[in-house]
């Protein structure tokens, strides 16, 4: 893929171009453990430019930037600083070299106060105000605790400090996702200025809208390489999107879903879960929606959108704010996740870690849910106990010779323990967050295959992805979550990564001629 | 104006609620023993000042998001490695010898923060292990009580300044603090250890050489150990093996009572050393009230969960 260049170029001098650019990676990798997460990412971002860096999740976006800010040392590959080679020991390094970034959890230390947290790391309060003043904030109380000012304060006073350190590079790292609609103006607009003193910007984002307000290129990243380098401002939306996927623009997802299984219609039955007007905190603003028995339900969503608190507060982790959740027709009131469980709902959480007993062994692991069924209160029944311990180790093919320690299993292995924990305790509902997160394929495609029977059984699952084309694979109807409300809704069959994305980034469906 | 006096107590409220119970506890000290004296201030002091200065060696770590389980024992080195030096000595050898085993608890506190640093074993674990070998080789240096001090050393304890009302303890005390805690407090560093105690990535992400806080912090907890070590020495005049070791926990009992959040970043010195006070002050109470010692330790678990929970519901009554 040709760099994309576009007349915004005139804007710059001969030399400008011809300096080498003020920050540049080239062939940065970097792997944690087995799993690559930057092959070979390069990146170049110009003097009075705001570059965008784009990708899918999971695409190495976070990676690539805490390396370029000093937060993670790179395996091989190069940094340059105004054409120098440069290695960032720690983000006060990279501060030093003039990289500075504005990170999605405010690097602010909050039992320091706002005047503490500035001379910590050097910045004269005075410019700082001064920056906080074109945010409207110009009269905030540096003298208040950094952990008493809200996120969006935060994010600003983080972004003033930033600023008043005068960088080369200013990084920000999906600074909009915090900030109400007329912040992100007045912030858009202080990014503009700066761009037009000659200073650069790479800004990080899931809105292709704002990335194709605001910058004048985009590098996108697709599994840990960087896969181009386009213009977003006139029509680039389009092959941003497609670079993301791997797919040319127009052309459409590259398989076609297989056909499903046709639904059961005509059923009396209530659905097992029906959510209606569910808000909580400040992501999850109003979600609704259903899933009938034997259905599965895919949910795609960007990260930050509101999924997890969805799924806190169907499992019974969190007390919804407004809102009615019903299972199996009932209102239900869940006030802890043993009240959840109890009416059929079960969660498979995204963090393993915090599903089982690491130490100790597969058996105890799968039979623990089951013991408010056999006999709470007397010796446990063992033989019937092992009966439904061996039938779904048998159905998952779990890989029991490391069964005395759960920790000793595999992800994938450790994951369908989860499963099986569930499928022998019984449900009604299963929620699934991200179950395939860092499994690998064969284990993957197994764990497809087990959620789809477990729908033609009868049961209902609800099921999160990151990744999208999973939704395809494994599900019957789709829905995607945007700012906290479910924006769209479609069968599993027109459910391609493409239009999935499209609507997970909070834009309108294409027009028909191209789907 | 007034909103500043209001956020200047609120934020002080720890301090200054230790500082109205002591005096309430010296009120009542007074009152049921009507004879109280110069002699029992200077007793007071003698008794709570190596316990303050224990518990500023904990703070110094716990501000920084630590915890030093071998405060007691390096005490315990500091005071059998002074005595024994010092049996001897003239008073300029003295100080000679006490700068020698300032330095050594600044090096053995370093070593607990290097080894909590480079090895990532838990904090507990390192100091727990290291406490025990601190607390062997002030064995090996000292079999059972002995050694001493010159009295012009003693005196820096044990006598008074100026007036009889004002024991050297305190002024010892006072300038410890001054001197070992000041510099650190109105300087970066100090905003630097309670970063790192407070939001270890956060304060990594704006800059903080957080693995040298952490050493800084345990070095600076040693260096008020021996500081405590060598005011048991001045205060009893001899060295003894055992003696230190207590010092652990009532430090960090003095720490919890002196509004330091054992989770690190939030409190201040003043606090945790008006607590020593209260704690010492409290069996002396005790005995003249002429209550049965054994109740003394249950009666003190009793004021320690008392007050950390009333400081707790304060905090929690102030937030609308």
């Amino acid at each position: 893929m040709e760099p994309f260049e576009t007349g915004k170029e005139i804007l710059l001098t001969e030399s400008a171009v011809r300096a080498p650019p003020p920050l540049e990676a080239r062939a940065l990798a970097k792997r944690f453990g087995a799993v690559v997460a930057l092959g070979a990412a390069d990146l170049a971002v110009r003097a009075g430019e705001v570059h965008a860096l784009m990708g899918a999740n999971g695409a190495g976006k976070s990676t690539l930037v805490k390396m370029l800010t000093g937060a993670l040392r790179p395996d091989s590959g190069t940094i340059l600083i105004a054409g120098r080679p440069c290695s960032f020991a720690s983000p006060a390094a990279a501060r030093e070299a003039g990289v500075i970034s504005v990170y999605q959890d405010p690097a602010l230390v909050p039992d320091l106060t706002i005047a503490e947290n500035l001379r910590l790391s050097g910045v004269p309060a005075g410019v700082v105000r001064g920056w906080l003043e074109r945010f409207g904030f110009g009269a905030l109380d540096f003298a208040a605790f950094a952990r008493t000012l809200q996120l969006p304060t935060l994010r600003l006073v983080d972004l003033a400090r930033a600023l008043a350190s005068e960088p080369l590079v200013l990084v920000l790292d999906e600074i909009t996702a915090a900030l109400p609609a007329d912040l992100t103006r007045l912030v858009f607009d202080v990014v503009r200025e700066w761009r037009g003193r000659g200073r650069s910007v790479l800004f990080i984002s899931h809105r292709l809208a704002e990335v194709s307000m605001l910058c004048d290129r985009a590098t996108v990243l697709r599994d840990g390489v960087a896969v181009g380098v386009v213009a977003p401002a006139r029509g680039g939306e389009e092959e941003i999107v497609a670079l993301m996927l791997g797919t040319r623009p127009g052309a459409g997802a590259g398989a076609p879903a297989p056909a499903q299984a046709a639904r059961r219609t005509g059923r009396a039955e209530p659905p097992a879960l029906e959510v209606r007007g569910l808000r909580a905190g400040a992501l999850l603003a109003e979600v609704s929606l259903t899933v009938a028995p034997g259905e599965v339900l895919g949910l795609a969503a960007l990260e930050g959108q509101g999924q997890e608190m969805l799924f806190a507060c169907l499992a019974g982790l969190r007390r919804p704010e407004a809102g009615t959740i019903l299972a199996a027709g009932r209102a239900a009131r869940f006030r802890h996740p043993a009240d959840a469980i109890r009416a059929g709902v079960a969660l498979i959480p995204a963090d393993r870690l915090h599903a089982l007993l690491h130490q100790r062994s597969v058996r105890e692991n799968i039979a623990l849910p089951m013991h408010r069924r056999l006999g709470e209160w007397g010796p446990i029944a063992m033989r019937r106990e092992r009966a439904r311990v061996n039938e779904a180790v048998r159905r998952l093919e779990i890989d029991t010779r490391a069964e005395q320690e759960v920790r000793r299993l595999s992800g994938g292995n450790q994951q369908k323990v989860v499963i099986a924990r569930w499928l022998a305790a019984g449900f009604r509902v299963l929620l699934c967050f991200d179950p395939t997160r860092g499994i690998d394929i064969g284990t993957k495609r197994q764990i497809y295959a087990l959620i789809r029977a477990l729908g033609e059984t009868g049961a209902a699952v609800l099921m999160f992805t990151s990744e999208l084309s999973e939704i395809a694979l494994s599900c019957d109807r789709a829905v995607v979550l945007f700012g906290g409300r479910i924006v769209a809704e479609m069968p599993a069959a027109e459910a391609d990564e493409e239009r999935l994305l499209r609507a997970a980034h909070g834009l309108a469906a294409r027009p028909e001629q191209a789907a | 104006m007034r909103e500043a006096l209001r956020r200047c107590l609120g934020r002080n409220a720890a301090p200054l609620g230790l500082a109205l119970l002591l005096a309430s506890f010296l009120g009542l000290t007074v009152a049921i023993h009507p004879q109280f004296g110069a002699y029992d201030v200077q007793s007071l002091a003698l008794g709570a000042l190596p316990l303050a200065l224990a518990a500023a060696a904990e703070t110094a770590v716990v501000l920084a998001g630590g915890i030093d389980l071998s405060v007691g024992p390096l005490i315990a080195v500091a005071n059998v490695l002074s005595a024994r030096l010092m049996v001897h000595a003239g008073f300029a050898g003295a100080l000679g010898i006490a700068a020698l085993v300032l330095a050594a608890g600044v090096l053995a506190g370093a070593l607990n923060g290097l080894l909590v640093v480079v090895s990532r074993v838990a904090d507990v674990v390192v100091t727990l292990a290291t406490g025990f070998i601190w607390g062997g080789v002030a064995l090996l240096i000292l079999e059972k009580p002995g050694g001493g001090a010159p009295d012009a050393f003693q005196n820096l304890a044990t006598g008074t300044f100026g007036t009889r009302w004002l024991p050297n303890a305190l002024v010892f005390l006072a300038l410890a603090l001054a001197l070992g805690w000041g510099p650190v407090r109105a300087s970066r560093l100090g905003l630097g250890l309670r970063a790192t105690g407070s939001d270890r990535v956060a304060a990594f992400r704006s800059g903080v050489a957080v693995a040298r806080m952490q050493v800084i912090s345990y070095a600076l907890g040693g260096l008020f150990s021996a500081v405590g070590g060598l005011a048991l020495t001045a205060s009893t005049g001899i060295g003894s093996p055992l003696a230190g070791l207590y010092y652990t926990l009532s430090a960090i009992a003095a720490i919890v009572v002196g509004g330091v959040s054992l989770s690190g970043g939030r409190g201040g010195m003043i606090g945790p050393v008006l607590a020593a006070f209260i704690l010492t002050l409290v069996p002396t109470d005790l005995i003249f009230l002429a209550i049965n010692p054994n109740y003394g330790q249950v009666i003190q678990g009793t004021l320690i969960v008392a007050l950390v929970m009333g400081g707790g519901l304060a905090t929690a009554l102030r937030r609308p």
